[in-house]
């Protein structure tokens, strides 16, 4: 008997290979979109989420204020309120702190040997490559001594030495000049993978002391990044630092601050509102798309069992009991489902990995996704293919022989 | 063998009541051959179809071979169906892509006998119906309607059932091979099977032995057939 209906579903689906291929391109098709679109808006997620990670772990921000006092307010961050001697406060003071890092940065136009470019001028410390994840690609970073002694060396981001000194040129040894100084080039950083308005590839690295004395020629910084000791601490040193920096700045009133501060999790919190606005857009579209396949294969199925409600009538006829038609179209159902989904799932993964070397971000399939365009098509599949034919099977054998 | 008594069949459509049999009474013995004729809407299909088991009457009793027919459930109709009847349709009613062999042995799915002795007894079926040998593993769909129709028989004979249906065989088919088919009834009847046969057309009717005319839901006629041409056409 299992023979007989594995053979019957076999002959069947076989022998009307138009319409089987039909159904079953239909799973295929609502199962790999919705896999593609989500391993996308995940893909996506994490790559944005990596690039957060890259400019520091548990790293708080502090920044100054908007200048306040005066009848022209200026913006946010342009006050020259936070000093290297802050920094050192908070490096002395705060406890569970990994590393703080005070930097004064600003855009000038780098002139080397025949080529120049505008580019951000970092002056700040050696922590500063421990606190903001700079690893170097050749050469040394900045060190104490340099910083002691305010000494003219540069290290450049990958992008500034391509602009200056050509696509992976040996620039170590070379001299740039920036607002008329020379420096020596003393290291390359390794690429972070960044782009856009705030590339961390496309900088030059100079001692604090030198900065501020060759190019600034005061002793703010426009910002002292902070490295928790973990990320359970990071709330501890966040209120130890705001603290600190009230005390120094001698206000009482915490709103009057005259720096902000700023902590990774909330630069994560905002990019995270953002890719999961992208997500849910995708996850829309692939929910439609699972709809119209859905939407598909009930169509197929009720047309199917429609057009075999005359052959339902028939094997009722020539005196099949109604529970083997009723398994056999089951059957029918479930191995179409299951052929449909097993491609489908295999063309989402394939489509997923062929997205990923076309657009800049690893798409990452999710077993959720996975199972959820499989569950839907395959429940509509088994239901629109099994049920009709559960009702045409309980026809008596000469309404369902006569059903046009 | 066969006994009705006094069948009714009332159709509903919608608040429309159609009698389509108002007390149909009637036996047929073991070996007969038997037409059922009747213009169209005088009953007679719906007769075959009450009498096939396809279908069961409003009020009445219908006995075949002992069972009380109209008494039976869903499953129990198909059991009978497939044991103790054999129809034949006038729309033929084969699987379209499958082939002769497949057609024939359909009746046995799903039940215990193996498969050897399905093939072996479709293809003893597909002789007694005179179909030709080279053709049992042609599809129906490249056979003629002659060809089809002895398919649709050993389809019908493969139970070896107590008694053959025929709902106007002869009713999508040509003058000559009506008469084809017909002289095939006229060999199962010969070797001692029961047959009813249904038609609207008196000369196939003629093939029988007994006619029972139908008009009106019912039995306006039951003779014996005095012109009864066993074998006329054979030579």
């Amino acid at each position: 008997m299992v023979r007989d209906l594995i053979e019957e579903t076999i002959w069947s689906l076989t022998g009307n290979k138009v319409r089987s291929g039909l159904t079953i391109l239909g799973i295929v098709i609502g199962i790999a979109s919705v896999i593609t679109m989500v391993a996308i808006g995940q893909g996506a997620q994490n790559s944005i989420n990596n690039s957060i990670q890259a400019i520091g772990s548990n790293l708080i921000i502090v920044m100054p204020g908007a200048q306040r006092g005066s009848a022209v307010s200026t913006g946010r961050g342009s006050a020259q309120t936070l000093t290297l001697a802050d920094a050192d406060a908070i490096q002395s003071q705060v406890p569970n702190i990994k590393g703080v890092a005070p930097e004064d940065s600003k855009r000038y136009q780098i002139i080397a040997k025949g080529t120049n470019t505008n580019t951000e001028v970092i002056g700040t410390v050696p922590a500063y490559a421990s606190v903001r994840n700079v690893t170097m690609d050749a050469g040394t970073f900045i060190t104490d001594q340099q910083v002691n002694n305010s000494s003219r060396v540069a290290v450049l981001g990958p992008s500034a030495r391509d602009d200056l000194f050509g696509t992976g040129a040996d620039a170590i040894g070379q001299t740039v000049r920036i607002k008329g100084v020379d420096f020596t080039v003393i290291g390359i950083a390794a690429s972070k993978g960044g782009s856009g308005f705030n590339n961390p590839d496309d900088s030059i690295y100079v001692p604090l002391t030198t900065e501020q004395h060759y190019l600034s020629g005061d002793t703010y910084v426009t910002t002292i990044s902070v490295a928790a000791q973990d990320q359970n601490s990071m709330a501890a040193v966040q209120q130890s630092v705001t603290d600190l920096l009230l005390q120094r700045h001698k206000i009482s009133d915490p709103t009057q601050a005259d720096f902000s501060i700023m902590n990774q999790s909330d630069i994560i919190a905002t990019a995270s509102s953002i890719t999961g606005t992208f997500t849910m857009l995708l996850s829309s579209i692939a929910g439609i798309s699972l709809l119209v396949g859905g939407i598909g294969i009930m169509n197929m199925m009720l047309t199917t069992v429609t057009e075999r409600t005359r052959e339902i009538g028939l094997r009722k006829a020539v005196g099949i009991r109604k529970i083997y038609i009723n398994l056999q179209f089951l059957a029918e159902a479930v191995l179409l489902t299951f052929i449909g989904g097993a491609i489908g799932v295999l063309l989402g993964w394939g489509a997923s990995i062929i997205v990923s070397h076309f657009i800049n971000l690893t798409a990452q399939v999710s077993m959720s996704a996975v199972l959820l365009a499989f569950g839907v098509s395959a429940g509509v599949g088994i239901i629109f293919g099994f049920y009709p034919a559960r009702r045409a099977a309980a026809l008596s054998p000469i309404e369902a022989l006569r059903y046009e | 063998m066969i006994e009705c008594k006094n069948l009714v069949k009332v159709y509903k459509n919608g608040d429309v009541e159609t009698t389509a049999l108002k007390g149909v009474s009637f036996k047929i013995e073991k070996g007969e051959f038997v037409s059922i004729i009747g213009p169209s809407g005088s009953g007679k299909s719906t007769l075959m179809h009450i009498l096939g088991a396809l279908d069961t009457p409003t009020s009445g009793e219908y006995f075949l071979d002992g069972h009380e027919v109209s008494k039976l459930s869903d499953d129990e109709l198909s059991e009978m169906r497939r044991n103790k009847i054999g129809f034949v349709f006038q729309a033929f009613n084969l699987l379209p892509r499958a082939t002769v062999l497949r057609n024939v042995m359909l009746p046995l799915l799903f039940t215990d006998i193996p498969m050897k002795e399905r093939e072996a007894r479709a293809r003893e079926a597909l002789k007694n119906s005179s179909l030709d040998e080279s053709k049992f593993y042609n599809h129906s769909n490249q056979l003629s309607g002659g060809q089809i129709q002895r398919v649709a028989i050993a389809r019908a004979l493969i139970n070896d059932p107590a008694i053959i249906l025929a709902d106007e065989p002869t009713g999508n088919l040509d003058t000559k091979t009506s008469h084809i088919v017909m002289e095939a009834f006229q060999e199962l009847h010969k070797r001692g099977h029961t047959i009813v046969l249904i038609t609207h057309e008196p000369e196939i009717a003629e093939y029988a032995e007994r006619i029972i005319s139908v008009r009106d839901g019912v039995i306006e006629k039951d003779v014996k057939n005095n012109n009864y041409k066993y074998g006329a056409r054979s030579n």
